[in-house]
């Protein structure tokens, strides 16, 4: 005989973790709404006023800022880059493939410690002042590799006799690229860039290490959490977190409903 | 309909066609004709060149020596969209990002033809498949897939229409059925088709002329009939149907014929249809000319006759029987009876003789492999 | 490649390469030649960098070029216990995050495969807490944990804690704010192994008179090993070099400094480069070494 506390006991278990995974993600949007003073550590009462009026903490505003232009330039850049090499890599062959697979994995089993060191220790060497532009290259860099992985899985799902029915068809090179491969491709992009510039936005060990003076959103509330961080930074988090939720359901139900018509 | 889409067919040529990958060579200096408005089919197993030999003509591949003429034109250097020859690829790659309708468009926009809409609604047409137009090609079933693939490729009237394997992917009787559909189609547009397959029945049901290819060289063309009956190789005798074939060093010839000794038993072939007269020669027949008697026929210089043996195996395939038949110091000869009641009944183990008529021997030019000359 | 599992894709088919020519070169060269120079030139800079010596006019943050190996001599004897200390952790802190994981992706694609709805649900869950600032969660357990919070004056109240015990700042707060903020980078490559299953497999391995239990054993763990091996090093290798959650700011305290707060300290706030630098190669030199003996032994190669 079967017992029924292991029918039960796996998704208790899920359960149960899953509302740990919510905890910190309840209490910074709970602590959004906090009436606060300064240091937004204690209760004081429900108040709209720290979403209404984020940019009342001049910073918080402006960091944000900078993280939206340094997510949104290195994600353009390292999804431009990476879509190359990974057509590169699952469509020829060429010289050097294992020690370019090689430089392609590294930045992915290194620290990022390590990663932000070694460039400031560069940007030093070379004289180079730490501002927006060395987060940008920074942040290109470490997302680029993440970008590859992604698309280089949807290039090996095409099907290179697409590319050969357009040139068949009497499409040059150029046009088989643009009608046919990115398109194809599109779904693979969109999901690298995403991944990069979540990366990106995020991202903070490397961000300290070679943004000067220069604030981004999480380097802001590394700051600010020595003395207490400002109930608009929860706003700030808690905003983003529903924009990015809102636009992986929009994706997923998408993706359901054209399975669903596909199925028919 | 279909006449607005009927373009003469041009003749294909192939000058000493060689392409080399690394570490094989995948096509050996290749020589083939395909004249105007034919239908050819280039047949072997997989490996063969045969899809290679296509790409070439495609212009998917580069061949490494030699020229692709079409319609006298040497195209060798051209890219494929620059080529006037359109392909129904394997697995049809139907653009799955575009609508039936876009898809037969396709070639018709990157041309900048006039009108691309309702030429490819009429080519849709012409497949029946016109209410199915807006539908994405994952939505169809393989059979109407490949009726697009079609459309596709023959919208754009080439002067040369490539099939690789295009009714692979289809279960047995939806590929009767569409087999059909393509000859008409060909008969009908008059284009010249060259049909890549490794479906024997396929290629000698449908084409004109066949070639068999084998290890990147052909090894026998003709008329299917012909290829049939006289195959010249011990590859096409075996891979076009099947054959039993016997080896021995030539003893007697006359101005008729030729008889070899095989494993001390006389095998004799008529001079008309050997390749070869002198040293060892290999001489088959088809299953289905050979019959099989309980008792000792007589001898006669018009007839092969091999036994006793021992029938090991009777495989019933419905129009006829396949009967196995061991014969000692011999081997396992095949021979198929038609199921008309008329061959004699017998059983598993019975004792029987094997005979053919002498004009149904053919001799080889070569040996098969394992029997080759050892100098 | 294993990280595939990241972008949660679908698995890719076998696909040889057949193009050769020029466009290969101008595909790939304008990516690596940026990687060269700012990820490979700065790992230069890192060693050059670890073996300089200050400068004669001793003016702080001013080093030059030099060969001074007593650097790493420096930084080993110094920071011994926060080196074994980040190793330590970062094993830990992957076990259980691995034990945590496990049966999640386990349910998300074993037990909801034929539940479109419930997967990408469960999925969106798993993969939530990226979405919201690693820094703000971590603070928002600083405050669940700290001093006066309801859940340590709780656990005093009940007598389970004495009345000057405390969690923040301990070696505890510090692992389990690293296992909590790895577990999607955990579940989502074991997840993508699981997915691919074949569950005939396991049904084959019931029919073949295994329990349960043998069957996840011999059958079902295997082959999501290459997920766990994955997972394991996408948690193990940041962790090693993290020095948020252990910071003094957050769930750390005096006594739990890992690798990354000495590299973060000496580089950023006392300009010691050299040391950082030394430190950085020695957590990068014990990263590649543990990497590639693990890669090994554990049999999948193709994760390079």
């Amino acid at each position: 005989m079967r017992f029924s506390l292991g029918k039960y006991l796996l998704p208790t278990y899920v359960a149960l973790t899953f509302l740990f995974l919510a905890i910190p993600i309840a209490y910074t949007f709970a602590f959004s709404f906090n009436d606060s003073i300064k240091s937004n550590i204690i209760w004081r009462g429900f108040t709209f006023d720290n979403w209404l009026d984020v940019c009342n903490q001049q910073e918080v505003c402006d960091a944000f800022a900078n993280s939206v232009i340094v997510a949104v330039t290195a994600t353009f850049i390292s999804t431009v880059l990476g879509t190359m090499i990974a057509i590169a890599l699952v469509r020829y062959r060429f010289k050097f493939r294992s020690a370019t697979n090689l430089l392609l994995f590294l930045p992915l089993a290194t620290p990022e410690v390590v990663m932000g060191a070694g460039l400031a220790a560069q940007f030093l060497d070379f004289g180079w002042p730490k501002g927006m532009g060395t987060v940008i290259i920074a942040h290109t860099m470490f997302t680029l590799s993440f970008v590859v992985v992604t698309v280089k899985a949807r290039v090996a799902t095409l099907d290179p006799a697409l590319e050969e029915a357009g040139r068949d068809l009497y499409a040059n090179p150029l046009q088989v690229f643009w009608k046919i491969t990115f398109p194809l491709l599109l779904p693979g992009i969109l999901a690298a860039a995403m991944l990069a510039f979540a990366l990106s936005f995020d991202d903070f060990i490397i961000t300290q290490f070679n943004s000067g003076a220069v604030d981004t959103f999480p380097k802001f509330v590394y700051t600010a959490a020595a003395r207490g961080i400002p109930a608009e930074a929860n706003v700030i988090g808690s905003f983003v977190f529903i924009v990015a939720i809102a636009i992986v359901l929009v994706v997923q139900i998408r993706s359901s409903i054209k399975q669903r018509k596909l199925a028919k | 309909m279909a006449t607005d889409f009927v373009a003469r067919g041009q003749d294909l040529e192939l000058v000493e066609v060689r392409k080399e990958f690394p570490g094989f060579v995948a096509v050996e200096s290749l020589d083939l004709k395909i004249p105007a408005g034919e239908f050819f089919a280039l047949l072997g197993p997989s490996g063969c060149g045969k899809t290679t030999t296509l790409r070439m003509i495609a212009g998917l591949e580069t061949p490494t020596s030699g020229k692709v003429l079409i319609g006298g034109k040497d195209v060798t250097d051209q890219k494929p969209h620059e080529r006037p020859v359109n392909t129904v690829f394997q697995n049809y790659a139907l653009f799955p990002h575009m609508t039936v309708l876009e898809n037969v468009a396709f070639g018709l926009r990157q041309r900048k033809v006039d009108d691309p809409l309702p030429k490819a609604t009429a080519a849709l047409e012409m497949v029946e498949l016109n209410h199915l137009a807006s539908r994405r090609p994952q939505q169809l079933s393989g059979g109407q897939q490949q009726r697009v693939a079609l459309a596709r490729a023959l919208v754009n009237r080439p002067a040369l229409l490539l099939l690789d394997e295009p009714l692979g992917a289809l279960d047995l009787k939806l590929r009767r059925q569409m087999q059909l559909e393509l000859k008409d189609i060909q008969s009908e547009v008059g284009l010249t088709f060259l049909h890549v397959t490794h479906d024997q029945e396929e290629a000698m049901d449908m084409a004109d002329t066949v070639a068999v290819m084998n290890h990147g060289r052909i090894e026998q063309m003709g008329a299917p009939e012909k290829l049939y009956d006289r195959p010249k190789t011990a590859f096409v005798a075996k891979f076009l149907g099947q054959s039993n074939l016997f080896v021995g060093e030539v003893t007697d010839k006359s101005s008729e014929t030729i008889s070899i000794n095989f494993r001390g038993n006389k095998i004799t072939a008529p001079n008309s249809r050997i390749e070869k007269s002198s040293g060892k020669v290999a001489i088959g027949v088809r299953p289905e000319k050979t019959e099989f008697h309980e008792s000792k026929p007589a001898a006669s210089s018009t007839q092969n006759v091999l036994g006793p043996g021992k029938i090991t195996d009777i495989r019933f395939t419905g129009v006829s029987n396949q009967y196995q038949i061991e014969i000692p110091e011999i081997g396992e000869i095949t021979v198929f009876a038609q199921n008309v009641g008329r061959s004699p009944v017998v059983e598993l183990g019975a004792e029987v003789w094997v005979s053919w008529k002498v004009e149904h021997s053919f001799g080889l030019a070569d040996l098969p492999t394992g029997e080759e000359d050892i100098e | 490649m294993a990280f595939v599992a990241l972008g949660g894709n679908a698995p890719a088919k076998a696909q040889t390469p057949t193009k050769t020519g020029r466009v290969a070169l101008y595909l790939l060269l304008p990516g690596l030649f940026y990687l060269g120079l700012f990820f490979l030139t700065p790992l230069f800079s890192l060693i050059l960098t670890s073996l300089k010596a200050p400068s004669p006019s001793g003016e702080i943050g001013r080093y030059e070029v030099a060969a001074e190996f007593g650097n790493y001599l420096y930084a080993v004897g110094q920071y011994l216990p926060q080196i074994i200390r980040s190793f330590g952790f970062a094993l830990l802190a992957t076990i259980i995050a691995l034990a945590i994981s496990y049966p999640i992706a386990y349910f998300i694609a074993v037990k909801a495969r034929n539940k479109p709805l419930l997967k990408g649900l469960l999925l969106t869950l798993v993969i939530a807490p990226f979405f919201i600032s690693m820094l703000l969660r971590t603070f928002a357990w600083k405050q669940i944990f700290s001093n006066d919070s309801w859940v340590v004056n709780t656990l005093k109240d009940i007598g389970i804690f004495g009345s000057d015990s405390y969690i923040i700042g301990t070696n505890f707060a510090v692992i389990f704010g690293l296992v909590y903020n790895f577990i999607p980078f955990m579940t989502l490559p074991i997840f993508s192994s699981l997915d691919r299953l074949d569950l005939r497999l396991v049904e084959a391995g019931g029919d073949l008179y295994a329990n349960p239990f043998t069957t996840f054993r011999k059958i079902t763990f295997p082959l999501s090993l290459p997920g766990v091996i994955s997972g394991t090093l996408l948690t193990f290798i940041p962790i090693s070099g993290d020095y948020v959650v252990a910071s003094r700011d957050f769930l750390g305290g005096p006594d739990t400094a890992m690798i990354g707060n000495v590299v973060e300290a000496n580089f950023l706030r006392i300009q010691d480069y050299p040391t950082a630098s030394a430190l950085s190669v020695l957590l990068m030199a014990a990263i590649v070494v543990l990497v590639s003996i693990y890669v090994r032994r554990s049999g999948t190669e193709d994760l390079l």
